[in-house]
């Protein structure tokens, strides 16, 4: 499929700009002045409207098909929610605009905020962070401020983490300035608190940990971890990826967790967007609200809502204005339409995963066989060494099935890792039919191997070659020096962690 | 009763309880212990229907006075230019609206070629070499420009312009806190910036951020900035509005090594403040420093051309705690409205725009001279949309006065800078007519001074 830039032709044009010729216009100073114009497409508007739909008949999303992406909650978005952010009264209104002139949109947030503290089991909450990864960046900062006003920021600079995070947790880290220490997976996929005793001391700032981990697993020993880090004075950060697991079952804050972060776009229901937009608010427990990012939404005491920017002791901003507004209006609607019934949002997600692992274990190696959450991670290594057929394969081959494929290669310490997350919102028979399928490519794997190493048959491309794009980075359009685009290529691809 | 949102019947449970192995719901949770379960139903209010929850949102965005119901020339980092229906057309197919991040290119093409696309649309408006796929927001892609310059330069401090956005400023100095870096500040002389203070600064620091057009709305001198800044051994990062980029040089081409800034003006709607998307662009030789997402073309088996994540080494996902950034969702759908918008105005459209922009805004300025007696605070300064006036008495009173006569005249610069209580920042788009323009001079002529 042609680029748009190769669409274009010159004198063409999709928009009409007002103008007004009858006004005199200030020159800019020539050495301020545009030299030569960029090279922006030039397509009528009905070229525009085609060339973008042809992109998304080579996209899938939710919406075109199943998606158990372990890790990112791919739910159904509820399209009232985009009616809801698409609403003058929210899309055009500035973030400047006067208190008395956004009080829709404060009150908002401002039972947003209450509503994510109820569900976290938490005291203050933080709309701020635009994504889970900054609100783990806030988090730390948030460690980091609590120890400095006690005058221990420079005894305590430890995070601990555990083998199976995220990668974002161990980069938040150093963004923040602290130093890492990992900690192992037990036998039973808890954190191996024998290790974890030996680590955690008077050093330590805290402890960063996603329960139910990326396993699927919930931590068993959580209580005893919860009195190891207290312990000794440190704080615990919980990363939010895998709430969808326990919402109205295990909060956080009752788990002894002091700062968690939510995805607003998995647990509830921002659309992905092909890669955003997120949010990642921040809830905590009251010592630690002093240290909030500002501006902190409040209610007033001689009534309405509005924004407090008088925090002295708050780490600052980590994002423009109040937050990603539109996402709070979808997820409020979202959370709206489900009150305390997202409990059983919960337990919906737990039951999907839990039968298709089920259906799954006998034909994949299960590296720790319990009941798993909302999500569970398989291995392919037997049917590497029987058979050379990778989880990369697997994936590729689910997708001449119909099936988005499932996160592989992570998290690390599963070789050959499948994480499957069928989330809530599908149907018994399509998690049949992804079963199904899984199974027919195990036996594919043993009978007819190849059928998964060259797969995908049916997709607008077969595998790519990641080599040659990073030996020979093409990261634009080049124009009249753009390269070949056509030749002789080999699939190479990286056995590394894809949908994390 | 089911909800509208799961899929599962009561037989349906029954034989995936079977399948399982176990009697009930609640048996699933048996490894939660017993005193971290929750004892009791989450205090919040009954579930909504559809229909319930419409109203109920729908009233709560009817107590806003959004641009519709506000005649509007608030801007200050936020702008109300058009956005045409192709974007909201586009934007909400699903295939695109509901993926995620293109991990699988197969299954992505239609996100991984628009955002190659779009890499191309930023590298052409500023001139730089490599684009990443998007940031948060105009705000943390300073911060991550100043990661980019840390690593780069091993320095240990940051300088920023006091003419730059305060909440750029604010968040790189969230952010430098946990970098390890100081950040100092370089003030402002009637509205520009001082190149030989630029350059003291500059000694010693991984770099200099300067907005262009800066704050208040005038032209820095940019070029002469950027070569002292470059002088002194730091990055210059220049953060920049795209739709000035028309008529306003490229910043690779007066040698900014960085280019960024906040994307809203360019296709997504103010949104009280988000999700919008921040872009980040560089010279080649800090393509693997970049932080985020990037998008590179290759080849598939049979020799076709296809789209591919990559330089993925320099991410959180495979470098961990060494890795240039811990972003991993970024903007991809708000920058995509970006490239829709880009696509939709063409060149010829950017510069008409910058072009109707340079002219309502001065005959703004104009206006509110003959009319309402208030003359520009910087009077020296080109301008481009934008543009600071005295209004005689505290300029928050003004806002609210003329509020009342359903005009919201600006920012009032007094909530970030000292000794600038009476002083009102206006921006005025494409949007705006000649004839608004009138009314706010009117109104202004009324509430002012």
């Amino acid at each position: 499929m042609k680029l748009i830039y190769e669409k274009s032709q010159a004198g063409r044009r999709a928009s009409a700009v007002p103008r007004h010729d009858e006004l005199p216009r200030p020159g800019v100073p020539e050495e301020l002045r545009r030299s030569q114009p960029p090279r922006l497409p030039e397509v009528p508007e009905f070229e525009l409207v085609r060339h973008f739909t042809e992109l998304s008949t080579r996209n899938f999303g939710v919406d075109t098909g199943f998606y158990p992406l372990g890790s990112c909650t791919m739910k159904y978005n509820p399209r009232i929610n985009e009616r809801l952010a698409a609403l003058p009264g929210f899309a055009r209104l500035h973030p400047l605009q006067e208190e008395d002139g956004a009080q829709g949109a404060l009150e908002l947030m401002w039972r947003l905020q209450e509503i994510l503290a109820e569900v976290t089991g938490l005291d203050a909450v933080s709309l701020q962070p635009a994504a889970g990864s900054q609100g783990e960046l806030t988090g730390l900062l948030l460690v980091r401020a609590y120890f400095a006003a006690r005058g221990e920021a420079e005894q305590r600079r430890k995070v601990v983490i555990p083998d199976t995070a995220h990668g974002t947790n161990p980069a938040s880290v150093t963004m923040a300035g602290y130093e890492l220490t990992p900690v192992r997976t037990d036998a039973r996929g808890n954190i191996d608190v024998d290790d974890l005793r030996g680590k955690v001391d008077e050093h330590t700032a805290a402890l960063m940990l996603t329960n139910p981990s990326t396993l699927g697993l919930f931590d068993e020993n959580i209580e005893e971890i919860e009195q190891i880090f207290h312990g000794a004075g440190a704080l615990m950060y919980y990363d939010g990826a895998n709430l969808n697991a326990v919402c109205g079952i295990s909060r956080p804050g009752d788990m002894g967790f002091d700062i968690v972060h939510i995805n607003l776009h998995k647990t509830f229901s921002q659309p992905h967007g092909g890669g955003g937009p997120g949010g990642g608010p921040v809830a905590v427990r009251g010592i630690l609200e002093p240290f909030l990012p500002v501006p902190a939404i409040v209610r007033r005491d001689e009534g309405g809502f509005g924004l407090d920017f008088d925090r002295p002791q708050t780490i600052g901003k980590v994002r423009g204005f109040a937050g990603p507004f539109g996402v709070f209006v979808r997820s409020y609607a979202y959370i709206r339409m489900w009150g305390p019934r997202l409990r059983e949002m919960s337990e919906a997600a737990v039951l999907n995963a839990n039968y298709v692992l089920a259906r799954l274990k006998g034909a994949y190696d299960l590296p720790f066989d319990r009941l798993c959450t909302h999500e569970f991670v398989l291995s392919a290594k037997t049917l590497k060494r029987e058979h050379g057929c990778t989880a990369l394969d697997v994936a590729k081959r689910l997708m001449d099935y119909g099936f988005h494929p499932p996160t592989i290669y992570f998290p690390l310490i599963v070789p050959e890792a499948l994480m499957v997350e069928p989330t809530e919102t599908e149907a018994k028979e399509t998690l049949d039919a992804f079963c199904d399928a899984m199974l027919a490519i195990a036996r594919e794997a043993a009978e007819e191997p190849e059928l998964l190493k060259e797969a995908p048959h049916h997709r607008p491309v077969r595998r790519l070659d990641e080599v040659r794009a990073v030996k020979r980075p093409v990261v634009k359009y080049g124009f009249g020096e753009h390269p070949v685009t056509k030749g002789e290529a080999k699939a190479v691809v990286t056995e590394a962690p894809q949908g994390v | 009763m089911t909800h509208p949102f799961l899929a599962l019947t009561e037989s349906d449970r029954e034989e995936m309880l079977r399948t399982i192995g176990v009697a009930s719901v609640g048996e699933l949770f048996r490894d939660v212990p017993e005193g971290v379960r929750f004892g009791r139903e989450l205090d919040l209010e009954p579930a909504l229907s559809e229909q319930e929850v419409y109203a109920h949102v729908a009233e709560l965005a009817a107590r806003n006075a959004d641009a519709s119901r506000e005649l509007s020339f608030l801007g200050a980092g936020m702008y109300d230019h058009y956005v045409p229906a192709v974007v909201d057309a586009i934007l909400q197919r699903g295939e695109l609206l509901t993926a995620y991040t293109p991990y699988q290119p197969e299954m992505s093409q239609g996100v991984l070629q628009a955002i190659f696309e779009y890499q191309t649309a930023i590298c052409e408006l500023t001139g730089m070499d490599v684009s990443n796929a998007s940031g948060y927001d105009g705000t943390s892609v300073a911060a991550d420009a100043c990661y980019i310059a840390k690593h780069a330069t091993g320095r240990g401090k940051v300088v920023v312009t006091e003419a730059t956005n305060p909440q750029v400023r604010q968040v790189v100095k969230t952010y430098a806190a946990g970098f390890g870096l100081e950040t100092v500040e370089v003030p402002h002389r009637d509205g520009v910036t001082d190149p030989d203070e630029v350059e003291r600064a500059a000694a010693g620091a991984a770099a200099v951020i300067f907005q262009q057009p800066n704050f208040f709305g005038c032209l820095e001198p940019a070029p002469e900035l950027v070569a002292r800044a470059a002088d002194a051994g730091a990055l210059p990062v220049a953060h920049v509005d795209l739709l000035s980029l028309g008529v306003l040089e490229a910043p690779a081409r007066y040698g900014a090594a960085i280019a960024l800034g906040e994307g809203q003006p360019a296709g997504n709607f103010p949104s009280f403040g988000g999700p919008h998307y921040g872009f980040l662009a560089a010279r080649e030789e800090f393509i693997r420093r970049m932080p985020g997402r990037i998008v590179g073309e290759t080849l598939d088996t049979e020799g076709e051309r296809g789209y591919v994540l990559t330089l993925q080494t320099r991410e959180q996902h495979i470098r961990r705690e060494k890795a240039t950034s811990n972003i991993t969702t970024n903007q991809t759908l708000l920058a995509l409205g970006g490239l829709v918008y880009l696509t939709w105005l063409g060149p010829q459209g950017l510069r008409e725009l910058g072009e109707t922009c340079l002219s309502l805004a001065a005959h703004a300025k104009q206006r509110l001279e003959e009319r309402a007696g208030l003359e520009p605070v910087f009077a020296d300064q080109p301008t481009f949309k934008e543009f600071a006036v005295r209004v005689g008495r505290n300029a928050r009173e003004v806002v609210a006065a003329a509020r009342e006569r359903g005009v919201h005249p600006g920012y009032a610069l007094g909530r970030d800078y000292e000794g600038m209580d009476d002083v009102l920042l206006v921006a005025v788009t494409e949007r705006r007519t000649p004839e608004e323009i009138d009314r706010l001079a009117d109104v202004l002529a009324e509430v002012a001074r």
